[in-house]
């Protein structure tokens, strides 16, 4: 069966299993008279039948789902003639994708190997069968466990208490999700970052300032070691965060400070989401109008004043990046200059202030710290902002602060290492990781700083 | 003037006689016409002359046709049960309801017999004439020196560091708080204890020496003791400045002001001298408000 | 009063000084808004200049004779006869015949002009109907992508147009005869990628779309709802609580791409999933969007008034009863407006379904959670990457159909909070 069609399949049951559960409390209430001789309603009893059938249900349909992909592979890798078992992962997954290609019939089995086309084969049947004992179990056990609850249906049961806490369980793993995806990420990066510090020093990585990864593809080839310093692509990477601020941190200022001091209900009106339409646009849409239109747009100015730009230049995708920035700085900004009292205001313009003096030497330094942590939680999506740089910016790892040159990011890296063909095990591709992880850190270390110091100044006010 | 002072009096005298019973629990509405104040609402020096001012917000009256001269040079309470529009009425004068979209204004309101809401009138020039204390202390989140120096500073009163010195010292005395502060001028205002920071909030208005202080319950926010302290300071101010002040206090306006104006519900009842006002009420709502039977 | 009086005539010479800089400072605030509300309008009219002439095809209409002998064919129901057959002649006999003074030796020329997937258009119409053997039939084809180019941007100086002058002066007279026609694109709406932009439609990415939003939604709402709940009306106040709560701040901050790296780590490689499929887009998209959904879904039950709880809690109902029966209802509509919102965000990304392989060149539509499949966002950057003008052209009218989605969402969200959110 379908895993979509036996989820479904699972959640009829669970609504059998409470049609059941209700119907028996019911029948068990009659002859004393009612069911106000349960000790909870029947609703409960049958909800309670539902979760027992449904939760192990969808444990064991999850764990499944989860582990047969693997351990299907190991199955087949391992069955294969001793010659043909590969000696690395990574040449072990190349050999898998083929097997898999052979299996779906996308290479046909005569171009290939016996023994491989005997994998595919054997890769088939494994995920019938592997389809058919899940089916098997995940409808046993949802039949079994729905069953003994059922079964020990009693009037004096509390039912409510049992199903009010299962449900609570259940939101309590809900929300600890948010630690294991943060547990997911840590581990996910840190293990294939360990992996390529074995393979390339940590201190070339740091300090090293020539980026070029093509590793060869036979090791007698030339510059076969590839170069994995990160620094031009920390520099190219703020290099354009730097400009994505300078285009977004005023204008998304001066326009917050405008909308909420000067404009009128109507203009607040209308601006107001339009600016936020510029957030709600894909960051796909804003990397293609920086390639296809901003970038050639200012190679042709530089090119009429005479001086050279390149067709990818850092200005082009920091500058729309800023554009994309604009609306989270100025809505940050709003809220964090109407969280500064009325009385503050009152007390600068019953002096005589202009509404300007009032902003510039009242509301504006008082506003401040939030608004800084703002501008660093801007500063850590800029950092991470990923599909305009990959369309706009280049891949050529240059150290400059040029901003009419190519320059490469961190996430134009990872994504150009770890799409289109790859090995899981060359440093190639564990240098992916090991940006990620760089990115990660100082990301999450931008954004706890902000958090702090945006909380910091809530409180300050509350 | 003279002829509408007449009028307005003969016509004030009547509605007490003419009005039905008041009952004991709810003071009937019925009892105050429109624009009629009863004592003593003009004045022969006028600072401010007020005719007819009437302010909605948005679709509600909040006040009905008042009509009120306040002296040069004396202190003037406003009283009344809260929601009366004393407030309301407190800051048209120097027009700090105009940051309130939905809130207009209508009649006379004159400043040394020029209109206040003249649309050619400046707003940050009236201001500066006319300062104001709020209800909360509300220094500014700066040193205590920059808050007294910020008006001066914006209004470039002082052309040397040694004026603007100067203008600060002088401001913080006569605030009274010039001794428990000049050690740390350079402290943040906000670490100050309520009745300091209030006392601050004083000084920064009369740094850039107004004709008027505008004061919208001083005290509410302060214990006994700054309470004192800050009444101490309005009755020295008085003597340079016109002070108007709300207040919720009635021992308050009595001990401070030289005139009385009682509110209610958005008509100005009585004005009187303060003495009169406590002692003999001329109308019936002000008794009850001064005797406490509502409040 | 003196002093007074100078004080005020300082105030008033310094007032011009002043207004003029307060004036400066209102100016710069128009402008920034200015900046901000025209880079959004050039951004549009850039993208829809581009694109909306990816909405139009350019089709031939022609008579062809379809002779069996120059196709080699004469039974079209034998699938070995049709498989080695010759499309191809008759479509330029057609073509030939249409232009006055082309002749046999332009062939080449001709046959330029012609979609190469004409000719399996042609097969396969004949399949279907095998009397049509030996007829002359009036039959209409799509242009080749050249053609379709020039007739839609001959002035336009940012093509460049690839037909020579003789086969310009052909195609203007086959306009100008209503034989070269253009029409709505209905094959951008009918198919999925292609290697020929004029067959190139966004069906497949639709769909991918579509299949990866449900896996995304089904997983995040009840996830998100359940965290929201437990987070503002269960959950202790302790260190764990605490700990959870800055988790989850921090993850609606965390780069979109290292979610990328987590589902390529943890779902492909260690659960050994399939590349390029719409549950693990799916998948990674909703740990991407949760704290979105958690963080507006507190919210919303924050914005609950207490009074509500106390009532129910005051008849005796638990504390489960008083979230169910009560706070939930009542917190609905904020919860999917933020939903909605979060859903939007997911429609829109791009960089982590890089990661896990949806870039991949995907002709079929696809037809299951587990089949290989791209996504809307990663179309139009698979076409915006092509170095051939047709592409862009559909690409930028990719985005309009994406930004068309994008905007209706909102609007729903807008249009349901205005509705729906009661005021307290």
């Amino acid at each position: 069966m379908q895993p979509a069609n036996l989820l479904l399949l699972t959640l009829v049951m669970a609504i059998v299993a409470y049609g059941l559960g209700y119907a028996r409390s019911r029948s068990l209430a009659m002859p004393m008279g009612g069911i106000r001789h349960l000790k909870s309603l029947p609703f409960y009893y049958g909800a309670r039948a539902a979760l027992w059938s449904g939760i192990p249900a969808l444990l064991v349909l999850a764990c499944w789902m989860a582990f047969q992909g693997k351990v299907i592979q190991l199955i087949v890798i391992g069955g294969l003639p001793e010659g043909l078992i590969p000696p690395t992962d990574g040449e072990a997954s190349l050999l898998l994708s083929k097997i898999s290609n052979v299996a779906s019939g996308a290479l046909p089995s005569g171009f290939v190997e016996a023994p491989i086309a005997e994998a595919a084969e054997r890769l088939k049947a494994l995920r019938s069968q592997s389809q058919f004992l899940m089916s098997a179990l995940v409808i046993s056990v949802a039949v079994l466990a729905g069953f003994l609850g059922w079964l020990r249906i009693r009037p004096r049961l509390n039912a409510r208490a049992q199903v009010e806490a299962i449900l609570k369980w259940l939101f309590f793993s809900c929300a600890a999700l948010a630690i294991l995806t943060t547990v997911g990420i840590i581990f996910s990066v840190a293990f294939e970052t360990f992996r390529f510090f074995e393979k390339v020093p940590f201190t070339d990585f740091i300090f090293g300032s020539h980026w070029s990864p093509q590793t060869a593809l036979r090791a007698d080839q030339v510059a076969s070691q590839g170069a994995f310093g990160m620094i031009p692509l920390f520099t190219g990477t703020l290099l354009i965060s730097a400009i994505a601020m300078i285009v977004a941190v005023p204008v998304g200022l001066l326009s917050a400070i405008y909308l909420s001091e000067y404009a009128g209900k109507k203009v607040r009106g209308v601006v107001k989401p339009l600016l936020e339409m510029l957030a709600g646009i894909p960051t796909v849409v804003y990397g293609f109008f920086a390639a296809l239109t901003v970038a050639p747009f200012i190679s042709d100015v530089a090119a009429t004043l005479g001086i050279e730009a390149s067709s990818q230049s850092a200005l082009a995708a920091g500058a729309v990046m800023g554009i994309m920035i604009i609306p989270f700085v100025s809505s940050l900004s709003d809220d964090v200059i109407n969280a500064v009292p009325q009385a503050m205001r009152d007390g600068s313009l019953a002096l005589g202030a202009t509404q300007s003096e009032t902003m510039k030497k009242v509301i504006f330094p008082a506003a401040l710290p939030g608004i800084m942590g703002g501008i660093l939680l801007a500063v850590s999506r800029a950092i991470g902002e990923t599909m305009i740089v990959v369309m706009a910016a280049g891949l050529a790892a240059n150290l400059t602060a040029n901003p009419l040159e190519t320059v490469t990011t961190v996430t134009v890296q990872i994504v150009t290492l770890l799409t289109g063909d790859q090995e899981f095990d060359s440093a190639k591709t564990l240098a992916a990781f090991a940006l990620g992880a760089m990115l990660f850190l100082s990301t999450l270390l931008l954004n706890v700083v902000a958090l702090k110091i945006v909380r910091k100044y809530r409180e300050q006010y509350d | 003037m003279n002829s509408v002072n007449t009028t307005i009096a003969s016509e004030a005298t009547q509605p007490v006689e003419t009005a039905v019973p008041v009952q004991e629990s709810k003071p009937a509405e019925t009892v105050i016409e429109e624009g009629k104040t009863v004592g003593n609402p003009f004045s022969n020096d006028p600072k401010f002359k007020l005719r007819d001012v009437e302010v909605f917000y948005g679709e509600t009256r909040a006040i009905k046709k008042i009509s009120l001269d306040i002296a040069r040079n004396e202190v003037i309470a406003f009283i009344g049960p809260s929601g009366c529009g004393k407030s309301t009425f407190l800051r048209c004068l120097n027009r700090m309801n105009d940051s309130i979209d939905i809130c207009r204004v209508n009649g006379t309101l004159q400043l040394d017999d020029h209109d206040i809401y003249d649309p050619k009138r400046d707003v940050v020039e009236l201001r500066a004439r006319v300062g104001m204390v709020f209800q909360k202390p509300n220094p500014f989140p700066k040193s205590i020196y920059d808050n007294v120096a910020y008006g001066p500073r914006i209004h470039g009163l002082a052309n040397r560091k040694s004026d603007l010195d100067e203008i600060v010292e002088s401001s913080l005395r006569k605030a009274g708080l010039w001794d428990e502060v000049k050690d740390r001028l350079d402290a943040t205002a906000t670490g100050m204890s309520g009745g300091q920071q209030q006392r601050l909030c004083i000084a920064r208005a009369i740094a850039v020496s107004p004709e008027v202080v505008l004061m919208d319950e001083p005290c509410s926010a302060l214990d006994p003791i700054a309470t004192a302290k800050v009444e101490e300071l309005i009755a020295e101010l008085s003597e340079s400045y016109t002070i108007v002040i709300v207040t919720h206090s009635m021992q308050q306006a009595a001990r401070v002001s030289h005139r009385t104006a009682y509110f209610h519900l958005g008509h100005l009842v009585e004005v009187n001298e303060t003495n009169k006002v406590f002692t003999s009420p001329e109308h019936e709502l002000t008794e009850s408000y001064i005797t406490g039977r509502f409040g | 009063m003196t002093d007074q009086r100078s004080q005020a005539e300082i105030v008033r010479q310094s007032l011009k000084r002043r207004y003029r800089k307060e004036r400066r400072f209102r100016a710069y605030g128009i402008m920034a808004i200015a900046i901000a509300l025209g880079a959004l309008i050039i951004l549009f009219t850039d993208i829809i200049g581009k694109g909306y002439t990816g909405f139009v095809k350019t089709t031939i209409t022609m008579d062809v004779q379809l002779d069996g002998g120059m196709m080699y064919l004469d039974d079209p129901t034998d699938e070995r006869q049709i498989k080695m057959a010759d499309f191809v002649e008759p479509l330029v006999q057609a073509l030939i015949k249409e232009i006055p003074g082309a002749t046999e030796e332009d062939r080449k020329q001709v046959r330029e002009l012609i979609n190469p997937y004409a000719s399996v258009t042609l097969r396969d119409a004949l399949k279907n109907n095998p009397e049509w053997l030996n007829t002359t039939r009036t039959l209409t084809f799509l242009t080749h992508t050249d053609v379709d180019v020039y007739v839609k941007h001959a002035g336009d100086g940012a093509y460049s147009i690839k037909l020579n002058e003789q086969q310009r002066a052909w195609v203007d007279d086959l306009l100008e005869r209503n034989v070269v026609d253009t029409s709505f694109n209905n094959v951008f709406f009918s198919g999925g990628d292609s290697r020929d932009p004029s067959k190139a439609g966004i069906v497949g990415a639709i769909v991918g779309s579509l299949l990866t939003m449900f896996v995304t939604l089904i997983l995040s709402f009840p996830i998100g709802v359940a965290a929201a709940i437990y987070l503002e009306e269960f959950a202790p106040q302790n260190r764990f609580t605490d700990f959870i709560e800055v988790n989850i701040n921090n993850l609606a901050a965390v780069p979109s791409i290292i979610f990328g790296l987590l589902g390529l780590a943890v779902f492909i490689n260690l659960f050994g999933m399939p590349r390029s499929v719409p549950v693990v887009g799916g998948l990674v998209l909703s740990l991407m969007t949760l704290p979105t959904i958690i963080i507006s879904g507190r919210a919303a039950i924050k914005s609950v008034p207490p009074s509500i709880r106390e009532a129910a809690e005051g008849i005796g109902a638990s504390k489960m009863q008083v979230v169910l029966h009560h706070v939930l209802p009542l917190a609905m509509p904020g919860m999917l407006t933020g939903s909605i919102i979060g859903m939007a965000q997911a429609l829109g990304e791009t960089a982590p379904l890089l990661l896990i392989g949806m870039v991949a060149f995907i002709v079929d539509v696809p037809d299951g959670f587990f089949d290989s499949a791209t996504v809307l966002p990663v179309q139009v950057f698979l076409w915006a990457g092509s170095p051939e003008l047709a592409f862009i052209e559909r690409a930028s009218a990719a985005i309009m159909v994406l930004l068309t989605f994008l905007i209706s969402m909102n609007a729903l969200a807008i249009w349901m909070r205005k509705r729906l959110e009661r005021r307290w």
